[in-house]
């Protein structure tokens, strides 16, 4: 384990978690959380959870990013507050 | 009453970081998880089981109890958003619209007129309709049947290498989401309907339920795979591991069906009729 990389990618999920929910457009909020999976899935396959970041990447990243997306084309794209 | 609700979240972040301190070192020998039963599965595994990925063996053998309950819980997802979207019209759409794909012409026909068959000439579109993008739907095209490739390798690899049933069914039926959202979704209902997705979905579970019902058929324990060695002629160890990859087959299949089942009710709202 190497703790820089392990530092980068910790700062960058903190500020994409914070940007995910502080941001008014909720297509942009859905993209980066799908940035905020993929960014946990390299955090899990550095600290040796392959499988585990596996899934991270195909369910966190991949398929719940669309689902979102889906649900946001069907539903209102600004949020309220 | 937002300083109350700030003042909640940093008081609880602090208990939160102080009681990390308590915990064991990233590793650590001494920690309760590795004291009881990971040295047992880690010396163990690969002699009763013959799979050499340790997750998979740990997931779908020795916990199989766990992971079959998952798949239930994904199954229940995929039912929880068909009872809470899905809308039966009891009467038809006002219009429709048809394409005349040479001159693009529109054609709004109002209920009870005459549709067109969709041919070569005619072809049904959406009411927000846009214009095909050429270069994504030829790339969805020539990508798709690699990723399916790649997706059963990981099912059927998941006894080598990271990966199994899990992650190669979400990656099955996120091909098929890609179908959909570079043509259009009725391309997609056509090939997979609603009701097959909702019997591919059942039937994975009834996969792996299955064989643990046949270990119980044959005199052992529910789940306990190595009594199959008297149905494929191996012995109890190979058994194990033919028996994890039955049951990792019936999560792929149940999760790509209840993956393709949530995105047809999430995208068109319940109608299954427009999508993205």
């Amino acid at each position: 384990m190497i703790w820089q990389l392990d530092l980068i990618i910790l700062a960058l999920v903190i500020i994409s978690g914070i940007a995910a929910i502080s941001v008014r457009d909720l297509l942009g909020a859905s993209i980066l959380f799908g940035a905020y999976s993929f960014l946990m899935c390299l955090l899990w396959a550095v600290m040796g959870a392959v499988d585990v970041a596996f899934t991270e990447a195909s369910v966190g990243a991949g398929v719940s990013t669309v689902f979102f997306v889906a649900a946001v084309f069907r539903t209102a794209r600004r949020s309220k507050d | 009453m937002k300083s109350f609700g700030l003042a909640c979240v940093v008081l609880l972040c602090a208990a939160l970081i102080y009681s990390t301190m308590n915990f064991p070192d990233w590793g650590s020998l001494n920690s309760p998880a590795s004291e009881h039963v990971s040295d047992y599965y880690i010396q163990n595994a690969l002699e009763e089981t013959a799979v050499p990925n340790l997750v998979t063996a740990v997931l779908a053998d020795y916990r199989g109890y766990d992971t079959l309950f998952e798949t239930t819980v994904i199954l229940t997802a995929g039912f929880a958003c068909f009872f809470l979207l899905r809308r039966y019209r009891r009467k038809p759409p006002p219009y429709r619209l048809y394409r005349h794909i040479e001159t693009g012409v529109t054609l709004i026909i109002e209920q009870g007129g005459k549709e067109p068959t969709e041919s070569e000439e005619f072809m049904r579109i959406d009411s927000q309709w846009v214009p095909y993008d050429l270069v994504i739907q030829k790339a969805a095209r020539l990508v798709i049947p690699f990723l399916q490739l790649f997706a059963l390798y990981v099912i059927f690899h998941g006894h080598h290498s990271p990966g199994g049933g899990f992650q190669g069914g979400v990656i099955l039926g996120a091909t098929l989401i890609l179908l959909a959202i570079a043509n259009d979704l009725r391309s997609t209902t056509k090939r997979i309907s609603e009701r097959i997705s909702a019997q591919l979905a059942s039937t994975g579970v009834l996969v792996y339920a299955g064989t643990g019902a046949l270990c119980l058929l044959l005199g052992a324990n529910f789940l306990d795979y190595s009594a199959l060695s008297r149905l494929i002629a191996t012995d109890p160890v190979m058994a194990r591991s033919h028996g994890i990859l039955l049951v990792e087959i019936g999560v792929a299949i149940a999760v790509s069906a209840v993956m393709i089942w949530i995105y047809y009710n999430l995208v068109s709202a319940g109608r299954h009729d427009e999508g993205l």
